[in-house]
C-alpha cells in the first residue's frame, strides 16, 4: 500500500512523529494487519496473474466442461466452456481490482479539486453545491446504464460511471476538511504572509487532507469493486470472453441447476476482497482519529 | 423554517431542470442519427428532411429542449421501440413492483440496523457488539446480488420455502405477492441494514454518553427506559438520514434484485431496454429515476425538520 510514502503535512512539524504514531496504532490491531496482509497478496496475485496462472483464460476444453473443484488439473474446476476457474478468478480479481482504483482515481481526479474550491471559495460552494446534488440524481447503476446506452458497455465505462457517482462522496470530505483547515492559524499566517490562495491549497490544505482523502479512498475502492461486479453480472461492465467475477456469477447463475458449486467461489473473492478493504479502512480512520485510543 | 423550505425547493428545483438537460443532451449523444433510423425505406434527402421537420428535429435546441421539456411534464415518454407500447404504460405496471420491494427492504433494513445498532452501543465491549460490527462489515462487503443468487440456489430451489422467481401483484393475491417478495426484500435490505446500524451505533455512543442521558439516569429512570425513550429517539433521524443519502444505491439494488429474483419491476425493464437499445424506455428510467431522486431527497428534508426542531431553528441540517 502506499499508505507508508504519502506525505503527511509538511508544514507541521509534528508531522513525522504523527506518522509514526499512525503507523504504530495501525500494527497494533491485528485486524489491520490481516487485512492489510490479504490485500497485500491480493495485490501481488493480481499483478502477477498474467504470468502465475495455471492456465490460459481463454483457453476452452470442450470435453471437460463443469469438472466440480479438486479435479486433477483444474484445483477449482472447469466452467461451461472447459476453462479453468482459478486462472479466470485470478485474472478477475485483477480486474476487479483495476476497476476499484481507476475508479476511485476518477473521483480523486474530479473531486479533491472541487471540494477544495468549494470549502475555500465561498462563492464557489453554491455551484459545486448544484453540481453535488445533479450527480447524486444519477446512481452509478443508472449511469452506468446510460453510459452504456451512448458508449457501449466496457471496463472502462463501467470505472467511469462507478466513479462519477463517487464524487459526490469525495467533495463532501474534501470540502469539510477544508472548512476546518482554513480556520485555522496557520493559514491565516500564511495568508497574512502573502501566499496566494493556489499556494494556500496547493502547500498547506491539500497535505493536510490527505488522511481524510486517504479514508474516503479505502473505502470508496470497495463500493466500486461490488459495482464493477454488479455492472459485469448484469452484462454493462467487462464483456466476455475477458474474465470478470461478475460475468463469472451471470454464468453461474445460467447453470446453476449443473455446477451449483461455481456462484461460490467468485463472490467469496468479491466478498473478500471488499471486506479486507473495510476493514482496512476502519482501521486507518481510528489510527488517523486524533482524539486517540476510543476503542 | 419557511426560508429553509424555499431555499430547498429552489435548488431541488434547479437540479431538476439541470438533470432534465443532462439527460436531454444525453439522447443527442446516442449513436445513430434518428432521422435515419425514422426513415426505413425511403432514404431520399428530402424524406429525411421532412421527417427531421415533424419531429421538431430543425428547429434550434433550446426550442427542442423546451418542447421536450412539455412532453416530458405530460408523461408522454414516447412508445417502445420494440414493443411500440406507450412507456408510460409500461411505467405504471413496473413502478408499483419496485416500489413495494423498496418500501419493504427500507422497513427490513431499520429494523435490523437500528436493532442491531443499539444492541452493539449498548453491550459496549461484549461478544455482542463483535458480532453485530462483524455482520455489519461483512453486511458492507457481500455483493447483494451474490447472496441473491445463493438465496436462490440453496433456499427456495433446495427447500422450496420461497418462489424462485416471478411476482404476484398485491391485489390478486397479498400473501402469496409478500411470498414472492420477500426474500428479494431481506437481500436488498441487508446493505442497507449495515450502514443504518453503524450509523445507529455511533449515534447511540454518542448520545448515552450525552448530559441528557446522564441526567435521565441520575434521576434513576430505568436503563431500558434511558434508551428507549432518549438515545433511541434520535435513530429516527439516523434512518431517516441513511434513506436519503443511500437513495441512489438503494435504487440500483433494486434493479439487480429485480433482476435475479425475475420481478418485473423498474429495474428488469431497464435492463430488457439496454440490451434491446429500446431508446426511449432508458430516457424515460433515467429521467424517472433523477426525478425520483430529487422528490424523494426534498421530502426527506421536510420530514427531518418535521422530526428535529433544531433543523427548523437554524436552517440546517445538524
Amino acid at each position: 500500500m502506499t499508505v507508508l510514502t504519502v506525505p503527511m503535512a509538511e508544514t507541521a512539524p509534528a508531522g513525522i512523529t504523527r506518522r509514526t504514531r499512525v503507523l504504530t496504532r495501525l500494527r497494533r490491531n491485528p485486524l489491520a494487519v490481516v487485512s492489510f496482509v490479504v490485500l497485500a497478496l491480493a495485490a501481488v496475485v493480481a499483478l502477477l496473474s498474467p504470468w502465475i496462472a495455471p492456465y490460459s483464460v481463454e483457453q476452452t476444453d470442450f470435453a471437460h466442461t463443469f469438472s466440480p473443484p479438486g479435479t486433477p488439473g483444474h484445483l477449482l474446476g472447469t466452467d461451461d466452456l472447459g476453462r479453468d476457474v482459478l486462472s479466470r478468478i485470478m485474472l478477475g480479481a485483477r480486474a476487479s481490482l483495476q476497476v476499484g482504483l481507476l475508479a476511485v482515481a476518477t473521483s480523486l481526479v474530479i473531486g479533491v479539486p472541487l471540494g477544495l474550491a468549494a470549502g475555500y471559495f465561498r462563492a464557489w460552494d453554491a455551484v459545486i453545491s448544484r453540481f453535488t446534488d445533479l450527480l447524486l440524481a444519477f446512481p452509478f447503476l443508472i449511469m452506468a446504464v446510460g453510459l452504456a446506452a451512448i458508449r457501449g458497455a466496457s471496463l472502462g465505462n463501467a470505472a467511469v460511471a462507478i466513479g462519477i457517482a463517487q464524487i459526490p462522496g469525495v467533495i463532501r470530505v474534501v470540502r469539510s476538511d477544508t472548512l476546518r483547515l482554513k480556520s485555522l492559524d496557520f493559514v491565516a499566517a500564511a495568508v497574512v504572509d502573502g501566499a496566494s490562495d493556489l499556494w494556500v491549497l496547493a502547500r498547506h490544505i491539500l497535505p493536510n487532507a490527505t488522511s481524510v482523502i486517504l479514508v474516503q479512498a479505502t473505502v470508496a475502492i470497495p463500493a466500486a469493486i461490488l459495482g464493477e461486479a454488479v455492472l459485469s453480472f448484469l452484462g454493462l461492465g467487462i464483456q466476455p470472453p475477458a474474465p470478470s467475477l461478475g460475468t463469472m456469477l451471470a454464468t453461474a447463475q445460467q447453470f446453476s441447476a449443473r455446477a451449483p458449486w461455481a456462484a461460490v467461489l467468485p463472490g467469496v473473492v468479491i466478498m473478500g476482497l471488499a471486506l479486507a478493504f473495510n476493514v482496512f479502512g476502519d482501521a486507518l480512520r481510528d489510527a488517523l482519529d486524533p482524539k486517540g485510543d476510543r476503542r | 423554517m419557511l426560508r429553509y423550505l424555499l431555499t430547498r425547493a429552489w435548488q431541488s428545483a434547479l437540479t431538476l431542470l439541470l438533470s432534465t438537460v443532462v439527460v436531454f443532451l444525453g439522447v443527442r449523444a446516442l449513436p445513430g442519427d434518428p432521422a435515419l433510423a425514422l426513415a426505413g425505406e425511403d432514404r431520399s434527402p428530402e424524406a429525411l428532411a421532412a421527417i427531421r421537420h415533424h419531429y421538431g428535429l430543425d428547429q434550434p435546441l433550446p426550442l427542442q429542449f423546451a418542447q421536450y421539456v412539455e412532453r416530458m411534464a405530460q408523461g408522454d415518454f414516447g412508445e417502445s421501440i420494440r414493443t411500440g407500447i406507450p412507456v408510460s404504460s409500461m411505467l405504471s405496471t413496473a413502478l408499483p413492483v419496485t416500489a413495494e420491494l423498496s418500501v419493504l427492504a427500507i422497513l427490513i433494513a431499520a429494523v435490523l440496523g437500528v436493532g442491531a445498532g443499539v444492541l452493539a452501543a449498548v453491550r459496549r465491549g461484549r461478544p455482542a457488539e463483535w458480532l453485530a460490527n462483524g455482520l455489519a462489515l461483512v453486511g458492507l462487503s457481500v455483493p447483494h446480488f451474490w447472496l441473491g443468487l445463493l438465496a436462490i440456489l440453496y433456499l427456495s430451489v433446495a427447500t422450496g420455502l420461497f418462489p424462485a422467481s416471478g411476482f404476484v401483484p398485491f391485489l390478486d393475491d397479498p400473501l402469496d405477492n409478500l411470498h414472492h417478495v420477500v426474500l428479494p426484500a431481506v437481500i436488498l435490505g441487508t446493505g442497507l441494514a449495515a450502514i443504518i446500524m453503524r450509523q445507529t451505533r455511533s449515534a447511540m455512543l454518542e448520545s448515552l454518553s450525552s448530559d441528557y442521558v446522564r441526567t435521565a439516569k441520575a434521576k434513576g429512570l430505568r436503563p431500558r427506559a434511558v434508551i428507549t425513550q432518549h438515545a433511541l429517539r434520535n435513530s429516527l433521524i439516523v434512518v431517516v438520514t441513511i434513506v436519503g443519502l443511500q437513495l441512489g444505491g438503494l435504487i440500483s439494488g433494486a434493479v439487480v434484485t429485480e433482476q435475479i429474483f425475475g420481478l418485473p419491476g423498474f429495474g428488469k425493464m431497464t435492463i430488457d431496454a439496454v440490451f434491446q437499445r429500446d431508446y426511449p424506455v432508458i430516457q424515460a428510467v433515467v429521467l424517472l429515476t433523477a426525478t425520483a431522486y430529487i422528490v424523494i431527497n426534498f421530502l426527506v428534508d421536510l420530514l427531518y425538520s418535521v422530526i428535529d426542531p433544531r433543523i427548523r431553528v437554524t436552517g440546517d441540517p445538524a
